[in-house]
């Protein structure tokens, strides 16, 4: 059984949803993000999106954007973020990993290169935002042979032929976009996000993680209710955005500058 | 079936999922993938309607002023002693460039899908004029993403705009040119997708606005192939066009394919010379990769990460190419070199003076690999250069350039 899967089976037998917390990978640098992963998963995370920079980041909002024009200022690489998963899975062999970000730096790396190296480091899935699954057929199998599971996104457009394509591409868990926009958006409505999710519901037995627009312990709660898994971005970042460029953090002072995260588990929890 | 649709015996390009080889394709986020498959079903069926096509050819004829001249320009072919070289004048059209082929047709795309917001990008402004030009004559709510980089150096357009009653929107994200304005473009495109319209400015962004586009700006070669009939009795050798996106080398390009005998020539802006790295040229200096819905040839480093692009030609000022060129560069069917900036200023001083006609900068590309070319071929060969669009808006580049305050 794969890290995710298990992961979501044993929430699952808790009756427990997943809180799976998005950070930029060298915002404020890579060191500091090691740091903010495990203080993450002391705060209650279950799986950790990790963001790897693109220049050109068209599907997200500001606060990503500039998350990640911290990140290329200090010159993070992709082979840098597979490097800051290795370090992670030295003292973490738990919390699943998922790499997400855009299809170019791993196109340069090449397919299989970036497919074995990224195995190698103990990344578990994939999440390429530009990618839809027509224009997956080359990588997709390359990575679901060596093992990572191939997420995907549904969004509020998709129609019932699309919703079942990708869902029948997907692996590990879907993710569910709350609202038309960019990551940070702040125009969740969480009735609609729960008709959607029902519709999605007859098309896959995977998990449905759900992001876009949740920003605190409230909304939260309130799609852990209806989804399997919520999905936080931007309202964390913003709490990183904070942090200094120095690699000396302790654990606790990362822990308190990510509570966001515990008030969200403990409400999701109640 | 319309004469605007050409098909070529040999090349049947792009294929059902929108692919041209390995190049081309849907690369954006899920939230969009839909209003493009709409946008190719309502293309899909537009274009086998010839009502569609009269309405086009009416508003090419009676608002844009075409078809454009195919001009024997006399003087600069004695310059260059060598062949006899013709301009094809998309610099007389409406706006000033032959962008408004394009916006003139997806507007009529924008208004049968009953959409009400339309949204573009644009770099040196050209494609924000036409845009906001089509907007203001259908009574369309308009926003133009430019990068405030772009909006420093091409101020008369962003007033052009503004006049047209377009709301111009400065983004200051990455490097604050062509390619971010884009980036907003889509950002705005996958919040406001129920309303809005996008009108790509040229043959790049994913599927099916390469397709599209080239088809509208294949107006451009339609009538260059009767007019060259009609002028010399026979087809140019060769075509020569800059390629920054590459919409006005596809619309020269495109109806010649399947016609070997005749070179196409792409000229990329070279800025401070290839060696510098400080250019604009992934044809000629670049690899394949996928930006901005499509996979095409990019500038990007050994990471992936694009790469800032220089031109003194805010319209070539662009990271990426068409995908459609990038397959035409690997079939060999189109060549594709580069000039300088100081090779297109010096294009641009010599047209204006032989021929008294101020060349836009990008244009300028064009005319300067022409310079080099004709010396070289003989008297009876015939080469069509694209001037795609006129000076005006360049002049404050230049007078800058020559320290004149304007």
């Amino acid at each position: 059984m794969s890290r995710i899967t298990h992961c979501f089976t044993e929430l699952k037998r808790h009756g427990k949803k997943a809180l799976i917390p998005y950070l930029t990978a060298g915002d404020p640098n890579v060191a500091t993000t090691l740091g903010l992963m495990h203080a993450l998963v002391a705060n209650g995370a279950d799986l950790i999106e990790l963001g790897f920079p693109f220049s050109d980041p068209s599907a997200d909002g500001p606060v990503v954007q500039r998350a990640i024009e911290r990140s290329l200022a200090k010159k993070t690489t992709l082979r840098s973020v597979l490097e800051i998963v290795r370090l992670f899975r030295t003292t973490d062999q738990n919390t699943p990993v998922v790499l997400m970000g855009y299809l170019n730096p791993v196109e340069c790396m090449g397919y299989q290169t970036f497919t074995d190296a990224a195995v190698a480091a103990g990344v578990d899935g994939v999440l390429l935002v530009d990618m839809p699954p027509e224009e997956g057929h080359d990588l997709q199998p390359i990575m679901r042979k060596a093992g990572l599971e191939t997420i995907y996104l549904v969004a509020p457009t998709s129609n019932p032929k699309r919703i079942a394509a990708i869902c029948k591409q997907s692996s590990g868990y879907v993710y569910y976009v709350s609202l038309k926009g960019v990551t940070g958006a702040s125009h969740l409505d969480v009735d609609s996000v729960a008709t959607n999710l029902a519709r999605l519901r007859e098309y896959t037995a995977l998990p449905l993680g759900v992001g876009f627009g949740i920003r605190d312990a409230e909304s939260a709660a309130q799609i852990a209710k209806i989804a399997d898994a919520v999905v936080v971005g931007s309202a964390l970042i913003n709490r990183i955005a904070e942090l200094k460029d120095q690699d000396t953090y302790t654990a606790a002072e990362l822990e308190r500058q990510t509570s966001l995260i515990a008030d969200m588990r403990k409400a999701m929890d109640r | 079936m319309s004469e605007h649709l050409i098909h070529h015996k040999t090349y049947d390009f792009p294929d059902q999922s929108g692919h041209f080889g390995p190049f081309g394709g849907i690369f954006v986020g899920e939230t969009l993938m839909p209003a493009l498959e709409e946008l190719n079903r309502q293309y899909e069926r537009l274009k086998h309607d010839p009502a569609f096509w009269a309405e086009f050819d009416y508003d090419l004829a009676h608002y844009v002023g075409r078809p454009s001249p195919l001009y024997f320009a006399e003087r600069l072919t004695k310059l260059c002693g060598g062949a006899r070289i013709f301009l094809k004048r998309e610099d007389l059209n409406h706006t000033g460039a032959h962008k408004v082929n394009n916006t003139i047709g997806q507007a009529l795309l924008a208004r049968a899908m009953g959409k009400t917001r339309i949204i573009a990008e644009t770099g040196a402004g050209q494609h924000g004029v036409a845009t906001a030009t089509v907007a203001a004559r259908l009574g369309l709510e308009c926003h133009v993403f430019m990068g405030v980089d772009d909006i420093q150096r091409q101020s008369a357009n962003v007033f052009r705009m503004k006049m047209l009653g377009a709301n111009v929107v400065g983004v200051s994200s990455g490097s604050r040119t062509l390619k971010d304005a884009m980036n907003e473009a889509l950002r705005d495109w996958a919040t406001n997708v129920d309303n809005t319209y996008y009108i790509i400015g040229t043959v790049a962004g994913p599927h099916p606005y390469p397709m599209l586009v080239r088809d509208f700006q294949s107006v451009i070669g339609r009538e260059v192939k009767e007019q060259s009939m009609k002028q010399i009795g026979r087809l140019p050798d060769s075509l020569v066009a800059c390629v920054g996106g590459g919409s006005n080398a596809i619309g020269l390009f495109y109806p010649f394919i399947d016609d070997k005998q005749v070179r196409m020539i792409g000229v990329e802006a070279g800025g401070l010379g290839l060696e510098t790295g400080k250019h604009a040229a992934p044809l000629s200096a670049g690899q394949p990769g996928v930006l901005h819905g499509n996979r095409t040839y990019l500038m990007n480093d050994a990471d992936g990460q694009i790469l800032e692009t220089h031109s003194v030609s805010a319209g070539l000022d662009y990271p990426g190419v068409g995908p459609e060129h990038s397959w035409l560069k690997d079939l060999h069917r189109a060549e594709y070199t580069a000039v300088t900036d100081d090779e297109a200023l010096a294009a641009f001083r010599t047209l204006t003076r032989s021929e008294g006609i101020i060349p836009a900068l990008e244009s300028s590309h064009a005319v300067a690999h022409a310079l080099k070319l004709a010396p070289t071929l003989p008297a009876e060969h015939v080469m069509v250069v694209n001037l795609s669009g006129r000076g005006d808006k360049d002049l404050h580049t230049v007078a800058a350039i020559d320290n004149i305050k304007l």
